[in-house]
């Protein structure tokens, strides 16, 4: 069965190599990804968060992390959520500053998270239960672009 | 009275939501699904009752870390662990580095390399294959990721095979998700009262 995921199709592992034969063995753990895609991306239950601003954030957290062609993949979902694909934007226009100031701490830098930045979410009026919305959104961002990263050094690698 | 914990230890700490979790009491049937909650079952942790709030993403997400950390073949559950361990010592996630670190020495029946890596930081000396595989989940870790031929280079002199690099791949970035969702979330925090 020919596995078609955003990640392995971001990373255009070749046919019949060594790397297509190792993700052939955890072709489960491909196919979960997908579906974990599409739990942050395009949930049934969005909550205040469209689908259409996900994904400009999706593009975005890809942006942070240089990968330009998973970024335009996303992107092409953003709809009037586009310019927040670009990390120059803070997201003030769109009445975002907070969540988006948010979604790049943690995207790009995790580690200076603390208590006060959950606090000035729920000071803009953000529910926890969609505090928790955007972390999953971006944890799983931080999980498939590292995920694309790697499976790019083995194809090249092993080229 | 709790306190925060801000150096990494395999001593375990209580991790305390910096929001509120749901309350089973008034979870929907959809929560109660992913949960598992059954009425011989209604022990559930804090973190697992606050990702309940996403209840799409949870129920994606459980099988999905165990067959990244468990499934058989390929790299050895120690050096998933390794692997995780390098993500969270990135992203200073002190619960997720306990918990793996924890893992690794009872594993390896050993606390030699998670001592170091704790002592001496994420440069610490370790043997070659280890070495690699840290060095490689680190560098990937970074935003972007820093990971490069020679990481790779690194891994394939030190014996990987093409399994083994792409379940450390794996194991590795899961912990980017792991640790954003821990160490953001929540604190990692010693209850003063538990005697622990």
């Amino acid at each position: 069965m020919a596995l078609d995921t955003t990640a392995l199709n971001s990373a255009d592992i070749g046919v019949g190599t060594a790397v297509q034969a190792a993700v052939e063995g955890r072709a489960n753990i491909f196919e979960m990804t997908q579906a974990a895609e599409e739990a942050v991306l395009r949930p049934k239950d969005a909550g205040p968060w469209s689908h259409s601003l996900r994904a400009a954030l999706a593009a975005r957290i890809a942006n942070l992390n240089d990968e330009a062609e998973l970024a335009a993949r996303y992107a092409a979902d953003a709809g009037d959520f586009a310019a927040l694909v670009q990390p120059t934007e803070d997201g003030a226009a769109q009445g975002l500053a907070e969540v988006v100031g948010f979604m790049d701490k943690v995207a790009a830098d995790t580690r200076r998270v603390a208590g006060n930045d959950i606090l000035a979410l729920q000071s803009a009026g953000v529910a926890d239960a969609d505090i928790v919305r955007l972390a999953e959104l971006n944890a799983f961002l931080a999980y498939q672009i590292r995920v694309i990263a790697g499976l790019r050094l083995m194809k090249g690698m092993s080229a | 009275m709790t306190k925060v914990i801000t150096k990494f230890t395999r001593n375990v700490p209580h991790w305390q939501p910096r929001v509120k979790p749901v309350d089973l009491q008034e979870a929907s049937a959809e929560q109660l699904d992913a949960l598992k909650v059954t009425p011989s079952n209604t022990k559930v942790s804090e973190y697992v009752l606050t990702l309940a709030h996403d209840v799409e993403s949870l129920k994606v997400r459980s099988p999905l870390f165990n067959a990244i950390m468990y499934d058989k073949g390929g790299m050895s559950r120690s050096e998933r662990e390794l692997g995780a361990l390098g993500a969270s010592m990135v992203n200073h996630c002190i619960y997720c580095a306990a918990v793996h670190a924890m893992r690794h020495a009872q594993i390896e029946k050993s606390t030699e390399v998670t001592d170091k890596l704790f002592r001496d930081g994420a440069n610490a000396e370790l043997d070659t294959r280890d070495r690699a595989i840290f060095g490689f989940a680190v560098a990937l870790s970074e935003c972007p990721s820093q990971a490069g031929p020679e990481h790779m280079q690194a891994l394939k002199e030190a014996g990987l095979d093409e399994a083994e690099v792409l379940d450390l791949i794996l194991s590795a970035s899961l912990f980017g998700w792991a640790n954003r969702l821990m160490h953001v979330l929540g604190d990692p925090v010693r209850l003063e009262d538990s005697g622990k």
